[in-house]
C-alpha cells in the first residue's frame, strides 16, 4: 500500500523551459514572413456584399484595388466617393492611375493585372458603373467584385 | 596581468523580447485573402458595331430596377427563384438528349465527332500552311476543347451563337443587389458545370485547377458544354 510513501516528500521536477524561446521565435518568423503590412489606410466605410461563387486572387502583387464608399471623414459629406492608393480621387483619375500601375510591372505580367473593387454594399450602381467605364477605356479589362463568402443558395 | 573570464549575457529575457515581438506580429498581421466575384469586361469598341438580331428565346433578360426589384423575362421575379430560372433557360432543350425541340426553349445544337473531327484536320492543315496565324491557331484550340468535351461527357448539345443571359440594371440599383444578381447567375452555370464534373471526374469545377495540364482541359470542355455568357447592357435610367 506504502510503496511510494517514501518517495513522498520530494520536490516536482520543474519542467525544462529552456526551449521556450526557440518555440517562440518559430512562431516568430512564421508570422513575420506572412504578414502583409497593410497597404493602404482605408478612408471610406466599406462593408462588401456577401457572395458564394468566389474565387481567389492569386497573386498579390498583379491587384490594384478601387475603394468605393462613404468617407468616413464628414466633412467630405455621405455621397460614396473613390479611393486610390492613399488618397481619395474623382473618377476621372481612374485612367491615369491605371496607366501608372501598368508602368510598374514588368512588361510580361501586365496582362494579368486585375482590379479589385472594394464596394460598400450600399452604394448605388451609378458610381460602379463609371468607374467601370473608366476601366474599359483604359483597357483594364480583368475585374473582381470583392464579397464575403456565404453558402450557396439552395 | 591575470585576464578576466568574459562575462556571459544572461539570455533569460531574450524570450521576453521575442514575445513582444511576436505579439507586434500577431496583430499586424492581416491575412485577408481577397476573395472576389471575377469578371472580364468588354472592350470598347469605336465603330458601331451592327447587333446581332438574337432571337427572344434565346436571350435570358433580366432587369434589375432602382428600387432593387427583378423583371426577368417581363415578369416579376424574387431574387431566391433566380439562379433555377437561369439553369432552366440554360438547359430546357436537353444538353446531351434530343428531349424535343420546341421553338420557344433555348436553341442547342448538336456537336457531333465526326464534324469536329473533321474541323480539326482542316484547320490543322491551314495552321501547316500559315503558323502565325492566331485566329485559326484559336479556332484549333476551340474545336479540341469541343473534342475533348465528347470524350469526357459524350456527344453534347451546344448553346447556340446568340443565346445569352442579358442583365441590365439601373443607375440607381444598390450594389448589393447588383452583385446578388451576378452570383445567382454564376451560382446557375457554376452548379452546371459541377453536375458534369461531380459525375465523371469527382471533382466540382472551382476544385479543378488550371495549373495542371489535366484540369485545365477538364475546364475548357467543360466551359464548350456551359459557357459563362452573361452580357451586360450599358445602364440606363429605367426608372421604376
Amino acid at each position: 500500500m506504502s510503496r511510494f510513501t517514501g518517495r513522498k516528500k520530494k520536490k516536482m521536477q520543474a519542467v525544462s523551459t529552456a526551449s521556450l524561446p526557440d518555440i517562440v521565435f518559430m512562431l516568430l518568423f512564421f508570422f513575420m514572413v506572412t504578414t502583409v503590412m497593410r497597404e493602404q489606410d482605408l478612408l471610406v466605410d466599406i462593408v462588401k456584399p456577401e457572395a458564394s461563387e468566389l474565387q481567389r486572387l492569386e497573386k498579390k502583387s498583379l491587384v490594384d484595388y478601387i475603394n468605393i464608399g462613404k468617407p468616413y471623414d464628414t466633412r467630405l459629406g455621405t455621397e460614396p466617393v473613390i479611393q486610390l492608393d492613399d488618397a481619395l480621387a474623382p473618377v476621372t483619375d481612374i485612367q491615369d492611375w491605371i496607366e501608372a500601375n501598368r508602368e510598374e510591372r514588368a512588361e510580361f505580367e501586365r496582362p494579368k493585372i486585375v482590379t479589385s473593387l472594394k464596394v460598400d454594399e450600399e452604394v448605388k450602381m451609378k458610381i460602379v458603373t463609371d468607374v467601370k467605364q473608366e476601366l474599359r477605356h483604359a483597357q483594364s479589362l480583368k475585374i473582381n467584385y470583392s464579397s464575403r463568402e456565404r453558402d450557396r443558395t439552395q | 596581468m591575470a585576464r578576466r573570464e568574459l562575462q556571459e549575457i544572461n539570455a533569460g529575457s531574450m524570450a521576453d523580447i521575442a514575445f513582444l515581438l511576436l505579439i507586434f506580429f500577431l496583430v499586424t498581421t492581416t491575412m485577408d485573402q481577397d476573395k472576389g466575384i471575377l469578371r472580364q469586361l468588354p472592350p470598347i469598341i469605336e465603330d458601331e458595331v451592327i447587333e446581332k438580331e438574337a432571337f427572344k428565346r434565346n436571350v435570358y433578360e433580366v432587369l434589375v430596377n432602382a428600387n432593387d426589384d427583378l423583371l426577368v423575362e417581363g415578369e416579376e421575379m424574387d431574387i431566391d427563384e433566380l439562379k433555377d430560372g437561369a439553369i432552366e433557360f440554360l438547359t430546357n432543350s436537353g444538353v446531351f438528349s434530343d428531349e424535343y425541340v420546341d421553338e420557344n426553349l433555348t436553341e442547342r445544337i448538336w456537336v457531333r465527332r465526326a464534324a469536329v473531327v473533321d474541323a480539326i484536320s482542316t484547320l490543322k492543315a491551314q495552321l501547316a500552311a500559315d503558323p502565325e496565324n492566331k485566329t485559326v491557331d484559336g479556332k484549333l484550340k476551340s474545336q479540341q476543347a469541343k473534342l475533348d468535351a465528347i470524350d469526357f461527357f459524350g456527344e453534347y448539345k451546344e448553346l447556340g451563337p446568340s443565346a445569352v443571359i442579358s442583365l441590365q440594371n439601373d443607375m440607381g440599383t444598390s450594389y448589393n443587389m447588383y452583385i446578388q444578381v451576378q452570383n445567382e447567375l454564376t451560382s446557375a452555370i457554376n452548379q452546371l458545370r459541377d453536375e458534369l464534373t461531380m459525375k465523371r471526374f469527382n471533382k466540382t469545377y472551382l476544385e479543378l485547377d488550371d495549373k495542371i495540364e489535366e484540369d485545365r482541359r477538364i475546364i475548357m470542355a467543360v466551359r464548350k458544354v456551359y459557357p459563362q455568357r452573361i452580357s451586360e447592357a450599358e445602364p440606363k435610367e429605367i426608372g421604376i
